[in-house]
């Protein structure tokens, strides 16, 4: 079986017709499926939305762990940073309204700052150590978050800011319904197609990266600093790109985040999110784009689908709900995550050099 | 002008001086061995070259003081170096290794070349240049790492040790692509603990101990030096 996929995928990516068709497919796929959803209900299109956030998450996050193989478990501080900086620009809490285009990049280049703030200290950085002074800085943004209410209000602390500005795009509010002829656009599906398109744009310069020398470098860092400095390549800077690189697309994230959301407080961005886009890159396939991609999208759906399936399924099989769906979720959620990394360590889509790192003898499949 | 000049390089670290004080040169052309015992200091001077660790006194490459330059600035004019215990990237395979030996470089033509040049030196290279480097013998990527390192055409190449836990075989085909690199003019600086086949392969030799210079001269004077052989000939 393996084999006859294996074939049939190399026959689709050496024929360009097939090739175009096949994308052509995925798109249609792509524009049709919120609506898809609608039907469905709302929420689904919610839960796509934030899925595609995770998605953005993930990419970023695998610049850092899965390029540069440098382990983070703050990254959702610079999720956090994109989102305040939204919020702060356009909301009533300092009666700013600055439009989406100029503060997206803003956030961007805020969060990226943050991103050089944590990088320069750790640059020696490696594994465990790295992975603790990483953990505390995600909790120290988290709390300064939480407590910069005073002197000066600057994040309104636990209580959050409220009533944050939506995307205002052509003449579309993206928090109303926009109604063409018969048809209603709700502000959920626009939002979709904005978030698509970031999303497209952020898989394209990830895959970009990964054949540039930049790409290469970071192979190298990973694989062994001293050599990779060896042959030329500045370790310091490289390192600190990625950092940099990584932050900024959590910030365009958290950016969206809070124009989606309208609502944004410190709660949203525990330790528990960090750990949660850390597993979607692992489970995916560390360092394997479209790995990342599965991964983030897996993990965003399927408790979801658990929270409106455990029920029903209980209810059908024993006439009543025995165990609350709350708990089995998470328990079934947690089970998938162990027998997945008991058969695919290397995730679902792992990266061609991470495959080899587990294969026990090299060159031996379908020889 | 030598390509490399030491004077009275220093290096210490945490408060040992594990280097002290010493005089090295090396011309164009020229093989040069640097040999003595465990911990007598010839890892350390390398690393301080390469700018991997820190030192006082005054290095000059080309004419140029290097002292405290950066490690990657360095291997970008002109130095490279093969590490103790090769340092191959593990997880990549043999051509991907070589093209990281060109990183430095753009000129696609010739990194094709000198990949080429690479293979026929090591022709065993080529059998495997698609199996992952941390899968070969020992010798193997003593080879890979000396071929990665020709691939930033050095005009200095440091090499450590390059015998280094291989049976004894694969150290006389290092050793031959050694004399074959030199031959075709590249400088080099060999540090070794295997004394005889270093300095039976080189032109000049130092002799360290506990971080200093002493004994400097024509390798085959060495060779035949009460010293050197009571000391490092084991005779």
């Amino acid at each position: 079986m393996p084999f006859v996929t294996m074939g049939t995928l190399s026959a689709i990516r050496d024929d360009p017709r097939l090739k175009w068709a096949g994308l052509a497919l995925v798109v249609v796929a792509l524009l049709a499926l919120p609506f898809v959803l609608a039907m469905a209900g709302t929420a689904w299109v919610r839960i796509t939305n934030l899925a595609i956030l995770f998605v953005l998450l993930s990419l970023g996050l695998n610049i850092v762990v899965g390029f540069a193989g440098l382990l983070d478990l703050g990254y959702i501080a610079f999720y956090a940073v994109g989102a305040y900086v939204y919020a702060l620009l356009a909301s009533p809490h300092f009666g700013l309204h600055l439009p989406w285009w100029a503060i997206l990049p803003i956030g961007a280049a805020v969060a990226c700052l943050f991103g050089v703030l944590l990088g320069t200290p750790t640059l020696k950085l490696r594994g465990d150590y790295l992975a603790i002074v990483t953990l505390g800085f995600g909790e120290i943004i988290r709390i300064f978050l939480n407590n910069l209410s005073e002197p000066f209000n600057l994040t309104n602390g636990p209580k959050g800011i409220a009533t944050i500005d939506p995307i205002r795009f052509l003449g579309l509010d993206f928090s109303n319904v926009t109604r063409i002829g018969e048809y209603a656009l709700s502000g959920t599906i626009k939002y979709y197609f904005f978030l698509l398109a970031v999303l497209v744009v952020v898989i394209v310069v990830n895959l970009r990266l990964q054949d540039s020398r930049i790409g290469r470098a970071w192979e190298a860092i990973r694989e062994d600093e001293l050599a990779a400095r060896a042959m030329g390549i500045n370790t310091t800077r490289m390192k600190l790109l990625a950092f940099a690189m990584g932050a900024s697309f959590g910030g365009i994230a958290g950016g969206m985040f809070s124009a989606i959301q309208g609502f944004i407080s410190p709660e949203s961005f525990i330790l528990n999110e960090s750990v949660m886009v850390l597993a979607m890159v692992v489970l995916g396939g560390m360092g394997n784009i479209w790995g990342v991609v599965l991964g983030a999208v897996l993990l965003s759906f399927v408790p979801e689908i658990l929270r409106y399936t455990v029920e029903p399924v209980q209810r059908m099989l024993f006439g009543r709900s025995l165990i609350d769906p709350e708990v089995i979720r998470m328990l079934l959620f947690g089970l998938a995550m162990v027998v997945m990394m008991l058969f695919r360590p290397a995730g679902i889509l792992p990266s061609a050099v991470r495959k080899r790192e587990l294969a026990k003898v090299p060159d031996d499949d379908n020889a | 002008m030598p390509l490399l000049a030491l004077e009275k390089v220093e290096v210490h670290y945490g408060g040992i001086r594990a280097v002290k004080g010493i005089d090295l040169v090396v011309e164009r052309g020229e093989l040069v061995c640097l040999i003595g015992a465990n911990g007598a200091g010839k890892t350390t001077t390398l690393r301080a070259i390469t700018g991997l660790a820190h030192a006082t006194g005054r290095i000059a490459y080309d004419g140029r003081e290097i002292t405290g330059g950066r490690p990657h600035e360095i291997a970008r004019a002109g130095i490279a170096l093969v590490p103790e215990g090769r340092g191959v990237f593990p997880q990549l395979t043999i051509e991907e290794n070589l093209a990281m030996g060109a990183y430095t470089r753009s000129d696609r033509d010739g990194i094709a070349a000198d990949t080429e040049r690479v293979f026929t030196l090591f022709p065993r290279l080529k059998e495997r240049r698609r199996q992952t480097a941390g899968t070969m013998s020992g010798g193997e990527q003593q080879m890979l790492a000396i071929g990665r390192a020709l691939m930033s055409r050095p005009r200095l190449l440091l090499l450590d040790e390059p015998s280094m836990g291989l049976a004894p075989i694969m150290v006389e085909k290092i050793f031959e692509v050694i004399r074959l690199i030199a031959a075709e003019g590249v400088t080099m600086l060999l540090v070794e603990q295997n004394a005889r086949l270093a300095l039976e392969a080189s032109r000049r030799a130092y002799v360290l101990e506990s971080g200093q210079v002493t004994l400097a001269g024509e390798a085959a004077a060495l060779l035949h030096d009460p010293q050197v052989r009571q000391a490092y000939l084991g005779e």
